[in-house]
């Protein structure tokens, strides 16, 4: 059929709609991630000085070295620009103890990458956190090391080198919250810090990179958990606040828990995997052998995270309430 | 949430770049008419009408050239007086050929009308005879003949009649400027469809982004106690028909029903400017009303053309395309058609020609599914994008039926929202289209 004008001799895309997209892309979702641990990583070199970089440096590298490598042998495209491993660097690097061996960070590095993720199929496909992955194997590995704390920097005469629930674990010793709040406690390096963590989270938050249900319900879940231990036996049992503020629980919340690819895509399904996690850590800390339970918790509740989603699909529009 | 002071809205939606502000202050430009025009057979949905003239024939424009085939189906009326030159399959901006009238229009351009009506005295009866003759159908997209939805079947018992001047997809600035200009027409209009359906009560809902046109209409209507303008959140989709009756009445429209089971009846703002141009001026459906934007496009425009006008004509009218252009879409860009070949006419149903750079489309690449869930938070039916995707691209229909991928409205939220920008509900299009296809074959069986 002729026309007035001929058709254009430039190319058109001819892609069915949705025509426009938003900003969002995975890349930038990992890059924020990475910007919220800046904190952290700062309160780790306040508290327990410069050796820590090294440490997170050499997970960081082990992380994105072993993804790429690992691309390279499968012959699949090289994925390390993604941001992931990164992530994965600097989480374990943050969860480990101060001036721990960086041959043993290596190690824990090239596991939590190898068999936390790739051996999935790589990101995406994972079950599991690969930081808590990589940190459980140097637990099962040189338990002795990974429990072996620092006094920080600031300390004071009162405070000691064992974590707030070491203290209250062995010694029935309970630290108070202040210093839990800034960082001025024995701990893993990026989780001293309730400030420092509670920042990079609630920018993750506000970019909209992070749901609020997860922190929410962990936190609300600590709460009312500890709570009711408390409120029986407040000489026996820590009070909510220490909890929240002691071990590993904020970092956990806001920064694995709420790992996009090993939590629920439900709604009501992350306010259960929420208060599941919050429950598990209770029980382990007051329960268990071990002082600290968010590693096992998390792990734990990413195990479930396919049947949660199976059972909590939302009720259809229009659909009988 | 619930502290907050907001406007009536459903749950999830997504808020991308308006770019209203490219063509919203631009009053509507009439078109001259085309050398010829090319005027498909089916511009609506149901059966195409039949066509009473031939080859070499003269028409007047205004003059019913292929007729109405059936209940659910719509008469073409020749859009401009001239000489059919031939009938033939042609290019049409659904991506189909379909079979079209082209006519050479000639200098003179003498219009038939119908008699006019009083809109005061009119019955309800004559409107939807008047709607059906004039060959309206629906402005919002689907282009549902409108006698057919003035007639609610005779059990449902329709209480509220709502017209969507939401206009939520981005760019389009079509309605709105129905909205400003045409105000006391579109009231009108409003009230003959009121009272061709026989219900007491008329909303017009309105996104928040257009405050000149809710002033407007608002100063309209404040001497009519049964019309009320609903101002809304604005937000993709709130023009949807289920998410506009949600916003507006609370209900929920059941998946597989339709807005009479719920009491309501929606129409689009060109849909009740039609009415009354048909009614009050016995002008049949001859123009089409659309939006020319973009960053592409070298002189964003709302414009009047005459229906069958080719793409091509009008895009050279607005000053050509730039040379950064990838895509030219009719329709909205959540909702509307990439098209390929600029010779396809405009038809009752278009609202907008839009020519996209590579900016606007913001493509990035494809990564896997990183379960994040937003898919399912935006969703505005509440169903898992991501796992309709999945099953539609395994196959697996059986399962995504039961997961009610035939609820889907395909609009395009879960696909705009996916950081890992994977075709979702490209997916669950296929899966949708395969699902119904089963379904078909169970009833005949």
């Amino acid at each position: 059929m002729e026309t007035t004008t001929a058709n254009p001799s430039y190319k058109l895309e001819l892609t069915s709609s949705p025509h426009v997209h938003s900003r969002w892309s995975t890349k930038q979702a990992m890059w924020f991630v990475v910007i919220a641990l800046i904190p952290a990583l700062i309160s780790a070199v306040i508290f327990f000085g410069h050796y820590q970089l090294l440490i997170v440096f050499t997970s960081v590298v082990f992380c994105v070295g072993t993804e790429y490598l690992i691309k390279k042998l499968r012959k699949r495209k090289v994925t390390v620009m993604d941001g992931s491993a990164v992530i994965t660097g600097l989480l374990l690097g943050l969860i480990l103890p101060p001036n721990f061996s960086l041959s043993s960070t290596a190690i824990g590095a090239v596991f939590a990458i190898a068999v936390g993720k790739e051996i999935f199929g790589g990101l995406g496909y994972n079950i599991f956190n690969p930081a808590l992955v990589g940190r459980a194997f140097l637990q099962a590995a040189f338990p002795v090391a990974i429990t072996t704390w620092t006094k920080p920097n600031f300390a004071v005469d009162t405070v000691t080198s064992a974590t707030p629930l070491a203290a209250y674990k062995f010694d029935k010793m309970f630290t108070s919250i202040q210093p839990m709040f800034l960082g001025n406690i024995g701990g893993s390096l990026g989780e001293t810090s309730a400030l420092a963590i509670l920042i990079g989270g609630i920018f993750l938050i506000a970019v909209g990179v992070v749901n609020y249900r997860v922190p929410l319900a962990m936190i609300l879940g600590m709460i009312l958990f500890a709570g009711i231990f408390w409120v029986i036996d407040p000489v026996k049992y820590p009070n909510p606040l220490f909890q929240l503020f002691a071990g590993g629980f904020l970092l956990g919340t806001f920064f694995m828990a709420t790992d996009w690819v090993t939590s629920p895509i439900t709604p009501k399904g992350m306010w259960i995997f929420g208060l599941g996690i919050a429950l598990l850590v209770v029980v382990i800390r007051i329960f268990g052998g071990l002082p600290e339970g968010v590693m096992y918790a998390i792990l734990i509740m990413n195990s479930v995270v396919p049947i949660i989603n199976r059972y909590t699909y939302p009720r259809i529009f229009g659909e009988a309430k | 949430m619930i502290l907050m002071n907001h406007k009536k809205t459903f749950k999830g939606g997504i808020h991308p770049d308006e770019q209203k502000q490219l063509s919203e202050n631009l009053s509507f430009e009439v078109m001259p008419n085309p050398k010829h025009v090319i005027v498909p057979l089916i511009q609506h949905l149901g059966k195409p009408a039949k066509p009473i003239v031939k080859k070499g024939s003269e028409v007047k424009a205004g003059e019913i050239i292929a007729e109405q085939d059936g209940f659910i189906s719509s008469p073409i009326h020749s859009p401009v007086s001239g000489k059919v030159s031939k009938i033939t399959v042609g290019a049409t901006v659904t991506g189909f050929p379909k079979d079209a009238i082209v006519i050479e229009a000639s200098e003179t351009n003498e219009t038939v009308l119908m008699p006019p009506l009083d809109p005061e005295k009119v019955t309800s009866e004559g409107i939807r005879e008047r709607v059906k003759l004039a060959g309206i159908v629906g402005q919002g997209g689907a282009a549902f003949p409108t006698y057919v939805k003035l007639s609610p079947p005779p059990d449902k018992k329709v209480d509220i009649v709502i017209i969507n001047g939401c206009e939520c997809e981005p760019y389009l600035t079509r309605d709105y400027r129905y909205m400003i200009e045409r105000t006391d027409d579109l009231i009108t209009g409003l009230r003959l469809i009121m009272k061709a359906v026989g219900v007491e009560k008329g909303v017009i809902g309105i996104e928040d982004n257009k405050p000149e046109a809710i002033n407007k209409l608002k100063e309209a209507v404040k001497n009519l106690p049964n019309i009320s303008i609903e101002v809304l959140e604005t937000k993709y989709p709130q023009g949807a028909e289920k998410m506009l009756i949600k916003a507006v009445t609370g209900k929920e429209v059941p998946p597989g029903k339709l807005p009479f089971d719920v009491g309501a009846v929606i129409q689009n703002i060109g849909t009740a400017i039609a009415v009354n141009d048909a009614v009050v001026k016995g002008e049949p459906q001859l123009t089409a009303a659309l939006t020319v934007s973009g960053l592409g496009i070298n002189q964003p425009k709302n414009l009047i053309v005459r229906i069958g006008t080719p793409l091509a004509d009008i895009l050279d009218y607005c000053g050509g395309v730039k040379e950064n252009a990838v895509k030219v879409v009719v329709g909205g860009p959540m909702m509307g058609v990439a098209q390929y070949d600029f010779s396809a006419p405009v038809m009752k149903a278009t609202s907008g020609i839009l020519v996209l750079t590579e900016d606007e489309v913001n493509d990035h690449e494809e990564t896997p599914c990183l379960r994040c869930g937003k898919c399912v938070d935006v969703c505005p039916l509440n169903l898992i994008p991501t796992k309709l995707a999945r099953l539609s691209s395994l196959e697996k229909f059986e399962e995504a039926e039961q997961l009610g991928i035939t609820v889907c409205m395909e609009c395009g939220t879960c696909t705009y929202t996916c950081p890992a920008n994977l075709p979702l509900v490209q997916w669950i299009r296929f899966g949708k289209q395969r699902v119904m296809a089963l379904q078909r074959e169970r009833q005949s069986a």
